[in-house]
């Protein structure tokens, strides 16, 4: 999977999340709570979305890794792998 | 503590045939039946009564994503009775404003899509999503209300089975006369449909309706009846203390000047009307008026064969010599709103003060003899000279029964 593909994906789950918003203008390095109105139980559904639609579990201590756009996709990149 | 009399000078309202109070009214003056056929999990196709407000005129999607249908109704119907008052949170001002919610249930939608969305992932509670406790504390929906609104004043709903839409008002009136507030936002919400877990209740208790034909289903007092019609909905009334309302020059809807409630205490679910009727004449003692005071009684019969009987012996023993008395149901429009009932069917009945008209009952065409009840008005509008007190009647489950009469207010 191509990181290009990965950050649609994330894109995907926060427009799902935050549908009133518009991401077309996101900064990827820039974080993402910064530019956009998400709270914390947004970022648990992130979270979640990333449990229901690929299985995978982020633990609470590696949730500074989903701070941007960016990181969060470089911190999925090897665990996305065959999913 | 106040001894103010409490007007009604707001209402805001969804129900499955209307999204304001004057099309609601012009649908039930119609007979335009709101209920229609309604998809539900695990049960397939049902009749039920689904509402079509714009549940994006006061709330961003994020929001409707994030609470509950129980809130949005809220949300909608709140909005709606302030604007239609005249008022904003701010004039009233946001701490002296209370939110007194009606509901028959609420969690059941919430807690069966979990149990669902787990069941699709060998049940690992893992995937059980953090909103289900703020979605599902029992004030959610009245709480909801105040995030949306900016309200600092008091919140809460108030669990009353099927009386609840009446006494989601009565409480308003209760605080405003205990000064908890200035403006009270009270009424009653239901999403009930959203959960197979009520359809299926009720059809086990067979007392679930059927029929070919939606809009013929809900069918109180008919010989041929076969049960509830569930629906969804939602009612509040801006509710201010006389002098306030008439200090500001509001619009005032009528006066309320007497509720009461009491209990069974005989069984889960068949009614007793003995206390019905205590309960109703109490009301009345607390009006200050007599039987025959009472141009419309505004019934609550839902459609099932013991209940709508029940109702019609506690209406004989107290009206049966007053001639001039009008009954109607609106749930034979409507379906059966749940939580929102008591405040929806009063609201539909209040432009009677205006219009001079009683809203008519609808698939009546075939009463029930054991249903015999006077003066009932059946499929045409009736014109009615001085139209001054609706006594509306909610009981549900548990044996919980309310009665309020609203007075047309004179100034």
């Amino acid at each position: 999977m191509s990181k290009s593909q990965l950050r649609s994906i994330v894109t995907d789950i926060i427009k799902s999340i935050a549908p009133d918003e518009d991401l077309s203008s996101l900064d990827p390095e820039k974080p993402l709570r910064a530019q956009i109105d998400l709270d914390s139980m947004d970022f648990l559904d992130i979270v979640m979305e990333l449990r229901v639609r690929y299985n995978i579990d982020v633990p609470e201590a590696d949730y500074p890794q989903l701070n941007s756009l960016a990181s969060t996709v470089n911190y999925l990149m090897p665990r996305m792998q065959g999913v | 503590m106040h001894n103010s009399r409490i007007v009604i000078t707001g209402i805001g309202l969804t129900a499955p045939n209307g999204n304001s109070l004057p099309e609601f009214r012009k649908a039930l003056l119609e007979g335009k039946s709101g209920v229609a056929k309604f998809e539900t999990r695990y049960m397939g196709e049902l009749i039920a009564g689904v509402c079509d407000f714009d549940d994006l005129r006061y709330q961003k999607k994020k929001a409707v994503r994030r609470g509950t249908r129980a809130g949005s109704i809220g949300i909608y119907c709140a909005q709606e009775a302030v604007k239609d008052a005249g008022l904003t949170v701010e004039d009233a001002g946001r701490d002296r404003v209370g939110v007194y919610l009606g509901i028959t249930e609420h969690g059941n939608v919430e807690t069966e899509n979990e149990v669902y969305k787990i069941s699709q992932f060998n049940y690992d509670t893992k995937f059980w999503t953090h909103h289900h406790n703020p979605r599902t504390v029992a004030n959610a929906p009245a709480g909801e209300v105040t995030l949306n609104m900016g309200i600092t004043g008091p919140h809460l709903c108030i669990g009353a089975a099927c009386a609840a839409g009446n006494l989601g008002l009565v409480h308003g009136a209760q605080m405003l006369r205990l000064d908890e507030c200035d403006l009270a936002l009270a009424g009653g919400v239901s999403e009930s449909i959203h959960t197979f877990g009520i359809f299926a209740s009720f059809r086990a208790q067979n007392a679930l309706a059927h029929n070919e034909e939606p809009a013929k289903a809900s069918r109180p007092f008919a010989a041929d009846r076969n049960g509830i019609v569930i629906s969804e909905g939602g009612c509040v009334f801006a509710l201010e203390r006389l002098e306030d309302a008439l200090a500001r020059s509001a619009k005032i809807y009528g006066e309320v000047v007497g509720h009461a409630s009491n209990s069974d205490a005989s069984d889960f679910v068949l009614p007793e009307p003995k206390r019905q009727a205590e309960c109703m004449e109490l009301a009345l003692r607390r009006a200050g008026i007599e039987p025959d005071d009472i141009d419309i009684i505004s019934t609550h019969g839902t459609g099932t064969q013991l209940g709508d009987q029940q109702e019609c012996a506690a209406i004989n023993s107290i009206f049966a010599q007053c001639d001039d008395t009008c009954v109607n149901n609106t749930k034979s429009l409507i379906g059966h709103a749940m939580g929102s009932a008591g405040a929806l069917e009063l609201a539909g009945n209040l432009p009677s003060f205006e219009d001079g008209l009683v809203h008519p009952t609808i698939n009546l065409e075939n009463p029930d003899p054991d249903c015999d009840i006077k003066n009932m008005i059946i499929d045409t509008p009736f014109p009615k000279k001085n139209i001054d007190f609706i006594l509306n009647n909610a009981f549900g489950m548990l044996g919980i029964n309310s009665v309020v009469i609203v007075k047309r207010f004179d100034a």
